[in-house]
């Protein structure tokens, strides 16, 4: 064990046993930010995935690919016009557009066969992820946010409330804004897909045709323009998804595979085609993910991995999946 | 067709035209590949012959449980990666510079090194009961979960290990992994593969052999007819007695055991094993071969590893892009022939009707089982598929809906 | 003719079908087989058939993260060969590339593939730390009579340790790189109390080594390592982890790892200066735009190269690559170091008249003991057959709306063990994350 290693030892246990010291609740309360915003951004991503399986049963492992190329879309926007709205409308838009394409070419005439739509994605991610390396090359590529978003927010509450409650004399926490923003952003993004889930006919049409399809069929209620519809729909998310990540960090060439990665965790956490379900996977996963970079970084991802494992081995349907 | 069925139609085919004609067939196949170092370089027999037969072998583990027992699993690249990580572990003296408790010299950690000696042999057998116990480890975990949930959780653990093994030095070395694994040397013939590529590719040659004809030998057994009995209609099997869970992790351990025999030959061909070479992109290439070559047939593993193997050996040398080769050749053998390269006959046959209307191109039977084993219930594998006969399954069941009735 | 039986009211294929396609599938093998040997052996063929032609492999990283450097590093091979014309000692050169992504698997096939498919007289590469040290290094010791010259690969035991004999580098390795920076980040910049950043492998540990030999030495303290793992997109929390009473940070990062580290310590407004690895400041991470550039100027670092050297020599170098279709908008350390490689190749042909009978002896000696000046100075090789070169101190520096490497020092005749005697150095053992230490 190295010497890092042994102080956070020894840091840990102090914790126990004397209580904790205003620098390690100051950075825990840092660690607990970092993972819910970088859980904002998992559940952008994840969202668009988990609509789509919840309804048409089809596992699109080609979402990682929509993510990068969405990304790599908006980013080129942004560059040649300098506006960041429009790099997350062209993002957004280009998704939807191939993911419709994509849906109603490919995937529609084989319907109902799972794996084989399965296999499909994977064909499509393999093309995809090469010529996208052919085309953008493999530079990192990142956008800069408007400086009304930018910079850095105070955050008086937060120590108010733990000084408040203890006897220590935290500094007000210091947070970067855009990534407060990032954490807004993605909680508008659900409580939208919630409402027009719950409250919109379109919504209505959709969680019957998750219950039964061929019965909302023989209302007469156009089920291919639904499916075609949240494809497009999940397609998009993907897209936002990578352009906000490209604010945030940066894409570069390879980046749909962790990503791809990332949705399937979150939504086997959460539950599969449930969309409070992908929040709470997605929360989980930044926040073990970002406690795991501070405090054990080298087990991190293994970490999340595990946690995948017990919850697939407990509750198969995930947390707040529905029983097969 | 149901299992006896086949058994009938083999045994006819023995007395008939045809069993004559596929009997001629495999003996000059079978003469061919054992001819083969006397016009090949050491170069075919070893990098593409020898390494196309070991990820055949990698490819058959996973056709067998898919195939025949109704699993898509993608975790059989990171069972034979544990196998190969154990013969390097046991038969390479190699250095960790690794964190260790108790390895403090003056204050600072020091890297040791590990001094691995076991015989051959010890070390194979060790490795080939690795492999085994995790894949029993996984499907215990694993069982439950079906169709595509079975196949995101066999991603799942094989991600897994390849996350430990990139990050934990104290026995996998990390990044840089284990190398110098050398290749046997019995009774004074060496099999290493680059000085001695004829022995090297006999060895491949025989376990490849003896695996097929073992994984072929298994599925006509009892065993083997009652898991592909499971993968049909497993509320059926379970009230004719069958334990169904017994029945897949059964499976799932014996294709971990011919991981496990990949991983020991794979190891000896690239003398080095580390994350690089179980990560997601190796995972999903054996998914690759095995669609390539016909997930239903088991001559199809080694087809597509020879397929596979010489695109990405040959491409190369006309374009940058052969990864989209690969990706468009998977594609189209997905749309258009879904039973691979060794459907690929039937599907000209039905080459008129499948230009129009792809959808139409049925699958194999087992294919047929794994697309209603993914519906999870009968609620989408049910609707969208031709209505067949026999009454519907009660909404709400874990099992796979009843898929026509033969009787 | 039907293909199907009706069974229970679903179609099956007839079990025969399967083994008529056994039929086909045979076809297709010995075919696709017989074809390869046929092509193959036309190639070895003209392989031996030497006549005129010396065939070179040259292997670099064309997919994944490294992409860029790798078709940057090709560009080097043939600035070399360009100023030749293709043709040395009377022999016309054939150059036959192979692209990895860098990883260990694919350049054991690659190497195979040019030695023995495609008979290359010799090899060119890898561009990869890990390529060189567990694929091509092992592989060269296996063919003793085909001659490996080294790309760009730079961890320092591809020859500190159980060199193979045929394996020659005209390039420094990671360690060397950072010969002068330690000394300049304590004596000069004077931080004394650093933390560092940096990926978890073998060549961010040489690039750490390195700098801290010169930094321990003078007494500064190394008191935070983060070693994190490869690919990480989210570097808040260890952002966040950093102690703020340090005085610089020594950040070892490449690629997009180096851009998002820096997006996340811009995000955080982080306010100790920073120390870069060679690649933490190279093209692909000065180019990127946007707010990151003011978190970039005044960094320093050390590496074989220096942007605005104002050597002819260099200033030649950069006017002819900027010839070239698809170059960067300066040559860095990939191009460079491909470039002394090939030229190495070149200047040995010369010396033996193309002559690679006799299991190339009397080319590797020639390799063995060449000296010769470049575009970044004279390089010779030691007894491991590893250069010995000039390592430049760089600082970054905005010129209008770009960044580049400014020159601040040149450290001359940099060997492997940085000046320090071999046994000693040695000594210290393989390097890990706890190794060197001073905290």
């Amino acid at each position: 064990m190295g010497d890092a290693e042994h102080r956070r030892m020894t840091g840990l246990v102090l914790v126990v046993s004397h209580g904790p010291s205003t620098d390690d609740v100051h950075s825990f309360v840092l660690y607990t930010l970092n993972g819910l915003t970088a859980g904002a951004l998992y559940f952008l991503v994840a969202s668009g995935f988990t609509l789509i399986f919840g309804l048409m049963r089809v596992v699109n492992l080609a979402h990682g690919s929509l993510y990068l190329f969405g990304g790599y879309l908006g980013f080129s926007a942004w560059d040649s016009t300098g506006s960041w709205v429009l790099g997350i409308v062209v993002g957004a838009g280009a998704m939807a557009v191939v993911g419709l394409l994509t849906q109603q070419i490919l995937l529609r005439p084989i319907q109902g066969q799972d794996l084989r739509q399965a296999l499909v994605t994977i064909g499509l991610s393999i093309v995809a992820a090469d010529l996208l390396l052919a085309h953008y090359g493999g530079l990192s590529y990142q956008l800069t946010a408007p400086d009304a978003i930018n910079g850095a927010t105070t955050l008086p509450v937060l120590s108010g409330v733990v000084n408040g409650l203890s006897s220590l004399h935290m500094p007000d926490v210091i947070y970067p804004t855009f990534k407060l923003f990032v954490f807004g952003f993605a909680a508008v993004v659900g409580i939208l897909l919630w409402l027009m889930l719950n409250r919109t006919r379109l919504g209505i049409i959709v969680r019957a045709a998750i219950d039964d399809r061929d019965m909302v069929s023989a209302l007469g209620i156009n089920i291919q323009l639904v499916f075609a519809l949240l494809f497009a729909l999940g397609a998009a998310l993907a897209g936002l998804a990578g352009v906000m990540q490209a604010s945030t960090t940066s894409i570069t060439t390879g980046d749909d595979q962790p990503y791809l990665l990332a949705s399937l965790i979150v939504v086997i956490i959460g539950g599969m085609g449930s969309l409070g379900g992908a929040a709470i996977g997605a929360l989980l996963v930044g926040l073990v993910e970002q406690y795991g970079l501070a405090y054990a970084p080298t087990n991190a991802e293994a970490i999340i991995f595990v946690m995948m494992v017990i919850v697939l081995a407990l509750r198969p349907q995930g947390i707040l999946g529905r029983p097969a | 067709m149901s299992a006896s069925a086949r058994l009938v139609a083999i045994a006819a085919a023995g007395r008939s035209h045809r069993g004559i004609l596929i009997a001629a067939v495999a003996g000059v196949l079978a003469l061919f590949l054992i001819t083969f170092p006397l016009y090949a370089s050491g170069y075919q027999m070893t990098a593409i012959a020898a390494l196309s037969m070991i990820l055949g072998i990698e490819a058959l583990s996973l056709i067998f449980l898919a195939g025949y027992g109704g699993m898509v699993s993608l975790a059989q690249t990171a069972l034979a990666g544990l196998g190969a990580y154990t013969i390097g572990i046991l038969t390479v003296s190699h250095s960790l510079a690794g964190d260790l408790i108790g390895f403090r010299v003056f204050g600072q950690a020091i890297g040791y090194t590990v001094h691995s000696s076991y015989p051959l042999w010890a070390a194979v057998l060790i490795a080939l009961l690795v492999s085994t116990a995790f894949a029993f480890l996984f499907a215990v975990i694993s069982v439950r979960s079906q169709g595509i949930y079975f196949l995101m959780i066999t991603l799942a653990l094989a991600m897994i290990v390849y996350n430990v093994a990139e990050e934990n030095y104290t026995i996998f070395n990390g990044h840089g992994g284990i190398g110098g694994e050398r290749a046997p040397a019995v009774g004074g013939v060496s099999f290493d593969p680059i000085r001695y590529p004829r022995p090297f590719y006999y060895l491949v040659l025989v376990v490849a052999a003896l695996v097929y004809f073992g994984v072929r030998y298994v599925v006509r057994s009892p065993f083997g007819l009652a898991l592909q009995g499971i993968r049909d209609n497993p509320r059926r099997m379970r009230a004719l007695g069958f334990w169904v869970e017994g029945h897949r992790v059964a499976a799932f351990t014996l294709a971990g055991f011919i991981a496990g025999v990949g991983g020991v030959l794979y190891v000896w061909y690239y003398q080095i094993i580390s994350p690089g070479f179980i990560d997601l992109t190796h995972t999903i290439n054996i998914l690759i071969i095995a669609v390539i070559g016909g997930m239903i047939y088991f001559e199809g593993a080694f087809l597509g590893a020879l397929a596979f193997t010489l695109v990405t050996n040959f491409a190369s040398s006309y374009t940058d892009r052969y990864n989209t080769v690969i990706g468009l050749t998977f594609l189209l053998i997905v749309l258009f022939s879904p039973n691979g390269l060794m459907g690929l006959p039937e599907t000209i046959l039905r080459l008129p009707r499948t230009l129009t209307r792809f959808r139409t191109v049925t699958l194999g039977p087992s294919i047929a089982g794994l697309g209603a084993s993914f519906g999870l219930g009968p609620s989408s594998s049910q609707r969208d598929r031709p209505r067949e006969t026999g009454p519907p399954a009660a909404s709400g069941s874990s099992e796979e809906a009843d898929r026509g009735i033969n009787a | 003719m039907s293909t199907t039986k009706r069974i229970g009211g679903a179609q099956r294929p007839v079990w025969w079908i399967g083994r008529l396609s056994v039929l086909v599938a045979v076809v297709m093998v010995l075919s696709s087989v017989l074809g390869s040997h046929l092509t193959s052996a036309k190639q070895l063929h003209s392989a031996t058939n030497k006549g005129g032609v010396i065939k070179i492999g040259v292997l670099t990283t064309l997919a994944g993260p490294f992409a860029v450097p790798g078709q940057d590093g090709y560009r080097g091979v043939q600035i070399a060969f360009k100023q030749v014309g293709y043709k040395v000692a009377g022999k016309t050169i054939k150059l036959i590339e192979e692209g990895t992504d860098a990883s260990v698997g694919l350049a054991r096939d690659k190497v195979r593939k040019l030695v023995e498919q495609d008979g290359v007289d010799f090899v060119i590469g890898p561009l990869s730390g890990d390529e060189g040290l567990y694929a091509v290094k092992p592989y060269a010791k296996l063919h003793p009579n085909v001659t490996f010259i080294n790309g760009t690969s730079a961890a320092e035991d591809t020859t500190l340790r159980s060199p193979s004999k045929n394996f020659f580098r005209f390039t420094t390795d990671g360690v060397q790189w950072m010969a002068g920076l330690g000394n300049y980040a304590y004596q000069t910049k004077h931080y004394h109390r650093m933390a560092l950043v940096a990926e978890d492998y073998s060549f961010p540990y040489s690039q750490v080594a390195g700098f801290m030999t010169e930094f321990c030495r003078n007494g500064g303290h190394m008191v935070q390592k983060n070693w994190v793992p490869i690919g990480t997109h989210d570097y808040s929390s260890v952002v966040t982890k950093i102690p703020s009473n340090v005085d610089a940070i020594y950040v070892a990062l490449g690629g997009s790892d180096a851009v998002n580290f820096l997006k996340a310590y811009d995000q955080f407004g982080g306010k100790a200066p920073i120390v870069g690895g060679s690649i933490t400041v190279d093209q692909t991470v000065l180019g990127t735009k946007g707010a990151l550039q003011k978190r970039l100027i005044g960094v320093p670092s050390a590496g074989p190269t220096a942007d605005n050297n104002p050597s002819p020599a260099w200033q030649a170098f950069v006017r002819y690559y900027k010839t070239i279709p698809g170059h960067l908008p300066l040559p860095g350390l990939f191009v460079t170091g491909y470039y002394y490689e090939a030229r190495a190749a070149i200047l040995a042909l010369q010396k033996v008249h193309g002559d690679l009978s006799g299991g190339q002896k009397k080319f590797q000696n020639a390799l063995a003991h060449l000296r010769f000046s470049g575009p970044t100075g004279a390089v010779y090789l030691d007894h491991n057959r590893n250069a010995v070169a000039d390592m430049y101190l760089t600082e970054v520096v905005k010129q209008g709306n770009s960044l580049y490497n400014k020159l601040i020092k040149v450290t001359h005749n940099v060997n492997q063990t940085l000046g320090v005697p071999e046994a000693q150095f040695l000594k210290r053992g393989p390097l890990s994350r706890n190794n060197p230490s001073c905290p």
